[in-house]
């Protein structure tokens, strides 16, 4: 599957994810949550991967709540772990104290670090993809409303999401047909750079028009309404609590070491 | 040039979101005060199309590799810089959402990286003078070609500037400049020439849909609106522009300074070493929560006496909470579609 066709499979199974999924919780408690959780977790020190991976459970638990895929979210992430990797690729050159020592191997300093900067990649990118799996883009656009963000803004952003899988297929009929003409060619040819994409971009400007034209025969009055969501005032209000609770006391106390040593004692 | 959210600490990015978010309400403000209704769905479709287009592969002669349009030029070039921005964000915030292409933390730093040059910088600065005496192709190219590669340049050292100031990697900023620096450079270059190539062709079939190509438009005015004079001089928008450079830059720095270093923290947890202090009350509060307890013994992994002890209990404790945890969810879900099925 190419890069087009990946991008269409994304959007329609994370779409056919949320189908008849509701929630009670307010969309913004998600997004508030989430981004609590992203701060706490870049938060922690370069080499204090100890902590980090106490961070862990806040993703197991939605990830099983949820019903997500481990392969599907795998996929996901996998460019994130590489770009994390090359970011810190050179970290284990330049630190080279000894920090551990398994049997006469030592682990240094910039391999601890190298190594809690994919973590942090990996758990950021993948509460990213629970809150996307939760709430969707009718969601994040409807929490942006909640918190004032000009309407302007957030129309356009619902509109660029609904057209996004037109165009996409546009594009991807566009280069089968092309593909089809120019075997093996990797890419399009330099002579038809300009024509290829200034069609499609011509034919979307088109499709404005006419998007604009049917919005206005529908009632548009400058606010595109998005989905609506049901939610409980109360339960979202103690979601965000107990979350930010959680996460905060994850963040603060090694929950992994204090628990181990609680066994042990016991 | 998306950056994780790993790349970043929670200061540099808040201070990135906080340079961004005026960027975003000066754009909105101006794409108000047009007052043209039409333009919402336009800068959706746009954003649309952009993202579409940035997943089409050209082939890049002699090289045997592929490259992809610049969307900060092209959505400036077709709807002028605010409108350009509002959509080159709508365009970041799916690609962050959808493809984990870039963090939802680190969103700022990218909006300002990707979205804020390509647009302003490269439609204020570049694209509007070449084309202040009117449009030409050779104008269209060299507009694009100069714009994205200048745009791309300061993305990239903006890039390196982020990822030191949040202590992520231990190379030196010359070092890592060096790297970031050439590689844009070249990806500027080929990402300028896809541009041109559309933009020219939209110069032949639709001219009128290029930025000022009725007589020149004003920031934040109607495009086609000929003879009248943009409320920003040119010599305003680039001292603007310095002094808007030289706020981030100290905040930047100022960002960097404050940060709290994991190393310092690390040195001072792990290593026991009395120069360095560990900075937060995240951390106060966890060291004092550790001595009231009197559950954690001394757990410094270097030079500790208890260091298989103290590693022997995490990972005992971090199985224990993971089942747990697992446990939990499971029961939860399985009561959940329970109750949903009796439903």
């Amino acid at each position: 599957m190419n890069k087009l066709g990946r991008a269409i499979h994304n959007i329609h199974a994370a779409d056919a994810g949320r189908q008849g999924r509701a929630g009670a919780v307010h969309p913004l408690a998600r997004l508030l949550v989430a981004l609590w959780y992203a701060v706490a977790v870049v938060s922690f020190g370069r080499y204090d991967i100890a902590g980090l991976s106490g961070m862990l459970p806040y993703l197991l638990i939605f990830g099983i709540w949820d019903g997500i895929s481990v392969k599907d979210m795998a996929g996901r992430i996998f460019p994130v772990l590489v770009l994390t990797g090359i970011a810190g690729a050179a970290n284990p050159f330049l630190d080279r104290e000894v920090y551990w020592r398994i049997g006469q191997n030592g682990v240094t300093g910039g391999m601890i670090s190298m190594a809690t900067l994919m973590l942090k990649g990996i758990f950021c990118a993948a509460s990213s993809y629970l809150l996307m799996w939760e709430i969707g883009m009718e969601g994040i656009c409807y929490s942006l409303r909640c918190l004032h963000v000009p309407k302007e803004f957030v129309t356009a952003l619902l509109l660029i999401y609904r057209y996004l899988i037109v165009l996409l297929k546009e594009a991807e009929r566009m280069m089968q047909a092309y593909k089809l003409r120019a075997p093996g060619q990797r890419g399009i040819h330099i002579k038809a750079w300009g024509a290829f994409v200034g069609q499609l971009l011509l034919r979307s400007i088109d499709r404005a028009e006419t998007v604009y034209e049917s919005m206005l025969l529908r009632g548009y009055h400058g606010e595109f309404a998005g989905k609506y969501f049901r939610w409980e005032k109360g339960i979202s209000i103690s979601y965000v609590l107990l979350w930010g609770m959680a996460i905060a006391c994850f963040r603060a106390v090694p929950v992994f070491e204090l628990t181990g040593n609680l066994l042990q004692r016991i | 040039m998306h950056m994780a959210d790993a790349l970043v600490t929670p200061v540099v990015a808040g201070t990135m979101y906080a340079c961004s978010g005026a960027a975003m309400a000066y754009s909105i403000r101006k794409v108000r005060l047009e007052n043209d209704a039409r333009k919402i769905p336009v800068i959706g479709v746009m954003g649309a199309f952009v993202f579409a287009a940035q997943m089409i592969n050209f082939s890049i002669p002699g090289t045997g590799s592929s490259g992809h349009l610049c969307g900060g030029m092209l959505l400036s070039a077709v709807l002028g810089p605010e409108a350009g921005f509002l959509a080159m964000i709508g365009v970041l915030l799916v690609q962050c959402l959808m493809f984990a292409d870039g963090g939802l933390l680190a969103l700022g730093c990218n909006i300002w990286n990707m979205a804020f040059y390509g647009c302003f910088i490269g439609a204020m600065v570049i694209w509007r003078q070449i084309m202040k005496r009117g449009i030409s192709k050779r104008k269209i190219a060299a507009a694009s070609v100069l714009g994205c590669m200048a745009t791309l340049q300061l993305g990239a050292f903006s890039v390196t500037l982020e990822t030191l100031a949040s202590g992520v990697t231990e190379l030196p900023f010359a070092a890592f400049a060096a790297v970031m620096q050439p590689i844009h450079l070249a990806i500027g270059l080929v990402e300028g020439l896809i541009t041109a190539a559309v933009l020219c062709f939209i110069y032949e079939a639709r001219p009128e849909l290029l930025w000022g190509h009725t007589g020149w438009a004003g920031c934040g005015q109607k495009q086609g609106e000929e003879g009248k004079k943009g409320r920003f001089t040119y010599k305003g928008t680039v001292a603007a522009l310095l002094a808007a450079a030289a706020v981030t830059g100290g905040l930047l720095s100022l960002a960097a300074s404050s940060d709290p270093d994991g190393l310092e923290w690390s040195m001072e947890r792990v290593a026991e070493t009395s120069e360095l202090e560990a900075e937060g009350r995240a951390y106060e509060m966890a060291g004092r929560v550790q001595e009231t307890t009197a559950v954690l013994p001394d757990y410094a992994w270097k030079n500790s006496e208890s260091a298989a002890g103290t590693a022997f209990s995490g990972i005992v404790g971090g199985a224990a909470v993971i089942l747990l945890c697992v446990g939990c969810s499971f029961l939860f879900r399985f009561f959940r579609n329970r109750a949903a099925k009796n439903e």
